[in-house]
């Protein structure tokens, strides 16, 4: 083998590593100390170790063992060296202390302790900023650059890189505790785990017809997430609601797009491209969820999933079901995206004049206003009671709002078709 | 706050486009300034002509120099620009996101520097 393919046979095994057990490692080492941004620069220092050394001595045996050894004393050194002056020095040597001894255990029993439930735990802390959590465990656990989640989230990457050091910092100073909360507060701290994961998977619901959820960058991201949190509490209904959910919504993209990138609305999706694999276990995710005995919005938005996958199989009417589920999680949510969808599912039983008395007003809610699904549901139901002139508008809002190419141009050809 | 929004795209691509594509895509960028004007978001916006049409001048020690344009020679181009206000720089990039202009090109969005705060 030539220097060359050393070079890259340690940069795919490094980073086979780094999407494994990233977090894994994150999550070990900053458990000891509190101090993220620290564990993330050892871990990194260890990775670029790594590619030096592996082409030249071949790689490790156990490759996560190695970066969790290097990076730990490395982790160590910059306490011992006490770089900074803030804390007792003290402190960081009970800190080091306490690192020590963990890996040393680790070694022992030659397997790092999963905690990455606990790392989530502490990014989705009431503590920390509702709006920076998503990122913070993109970050943490997957180890994706402030660059890369600044796109995702529409944000500058300049922007997004201080607020992530500014939550960690905050975790750091704070002492958020990395640990799995109590039975008693556990079922409020799940929910804002969840809730941080659904964030990363969608901010909405782009699909005009309302019964689509959106894919934005990082389907995939939240996809392992939601797959690592369900593992991780397997007795957690709204985990498994939750998974449930995204591997439903994940089971139907190839039927978004025709092969000319075109968008196609649910109703139009051709079945023979749904994954019929991943909607049997997103629907037997569901049935377990349901013998757990406490119902949630994710296990309903899963459900909502589950009732338009079988009309679509079937060509069965359930609109009045899925009128009910929406009802049940506007109920819980009361949120105005909620109350869209709802609208649109009352006007397939009720008819659209009943669909448009249900839909939210835009002067009771601003937000709404630039709001483009609003703006599409609305021209939809418009143009079936024949107010062919409103729903002009009311369309032509819709595109002005959009941001993906494929929708715009859907938009367009409904607007042309009034 | 106002935020210049300068569309970058290539010029070469719209001719290369349908009737139908070039009507549609033009159509897009309208609904893109309603919706602005709708949200009292767009304070003024112009498409500008080629670059080909552009010229540039300098002058430098009393003596002027006078160039064909465009100032920075690249495959896309400014084609235009929308002026509009926005509470942050967050929503000023919801906007940009939906320029057409972001998906066939780039939109690259600058603050504008507020004079009247320095007067005051």
């Amino acid at each position: 083998m030539n220097s060359h393919e050393d070079d890259e046979l340690a940069r795919r095994t490094a980073e086979a590593v780094a999407r494994r057990s990233y977090g894994k490692l994150v999550a070990f080492l900053a458990a000891r100390t509190n101090d993220v941004a620290s564990a993330e620069d050892a871990l990194s220092e260890a990775f670029a170790a790594a590619l030096a050394e592996w082409p030249k001595k071949g790689c490790p045996a156990n490759p996560e063992a190695w970066l969790m050894t290097v990076a730990r004393r490395k982790l160590i050194d910059v306490f011992r060296g006490s770089r900074r002056g803030e804390i007792a020095s003290e402190e960081l040597q009970v800190m080091a202390r306490r690192l020590e001894r963990a890996a040393s255990e680790a070694e022992r029993l030659s397997e790092i302790p999963d905690q990455r439930l606990a790392l989530m735990f502490a990014c989705a802390h009431p503590a920390i900023e509702a709006g920076i959590r998503a990122p913070l465990i993109l970050q943490v656990i997957l180890g994706l650059d402030a660059k890369a989640i600044a796109s995702a989230f529409l944000t500058s990457p300049a922007a997004m890189g201080k607020r992530l050091v500014r939550a960690k910092e905050k975790i750091r100073q704070a002492g958020v505790p990395f640990r799995v909360p109590d039975r008693e507060e556990l079922s409020g701290r799940v929910e804002t785990v969840l809730d941080t994961i659904y964030a990363a998977f969608a901010e909405g619901w782009s699909d005009p017809g309302g019964t689509d959820v959106a894919r934005r960058d990082l389907t995939e991201e939240a996809l392992f997430l939601a797959r690592l949190v369900a593992e991780l509490m397997p007795e957690e209904a709204e985990a498994l609601g939750l998974l449930a959910l995204v591997v439903h919504a994940e089971a139907r993209r190839r039927a978004r797009r025709t092969s000319g990138g075109e968008f196609v609305p649910l109703a139009k999706q051709d079945t023979g491209l749904w994954d019929s694999q991943m909607i049997d276990e997103a629907e037997a995710l569901l049935r377990r969820a349901s013998t757990l005995g406490s119902i949630g919005r994710y296990q309903l938005e899963a459900a909502l999933q589950s009732a338009h996958v079988h009309r679509c199989h079937t060509g069965q009417n359930n609109w009045a079901d899925v009128v009910q589920l929406y009802d049940a999680l506007f109920a819980i949510s009361g949120s105005p995206v909620v109350a869209i969808n709802r609208a649109l599912a009352i006007a397939e039983v009720a008819g659209a004049e009943a669909g448009l008395a249900a839909m939210p007003e835009v002067e009771n809610d601003a937000r709404l206003a630039e709001y483009q699904p609003y703006w599409a549901a609305r021209a939809e139901l418009l143009s079936r009671t024949g107010a062919r002139d409103e729903a002009r508008q009311a369309y032509e809002r819709a595109i002005g709002l959009e941001r993906d190419e494929a929708v715009r141009r859907f938009l367009q050809r409904r607007q042309a078709a009034l | 706050m106002k935020y210049l929004l300068m569309a970058y795209v290539n010029e070469a691509g719209f001719a290369t486009l349908t009737k139908e594509q070039q009507e549609q895509g033009l159509a897009a960028y309208g609904a893109f300034m309603e919706a602005m004007k709708k949200t009292n978001v767009l304070v003024g916006s112009n498409r500008l002509q080629p670059s080909a049409s552009s010229t540039v001048v300098k002058v430098a020690n009393g003596k002027s120099q006078v160039l064909d344009g465009p100032y920075v020679d690249s495959k896309e181009q400014i084609g235009g620009y929308f002026l509009i206000e926005a509470p942050d720089l967050d929503a000023a990039i919801a906007w940009a996101a939906r320029c057409p202009a972001s998906s066939h090109g780039a939109v690259e969005l600058r603050p504008v520097w507020d004079m009247g705060a320095l007067a005051a």
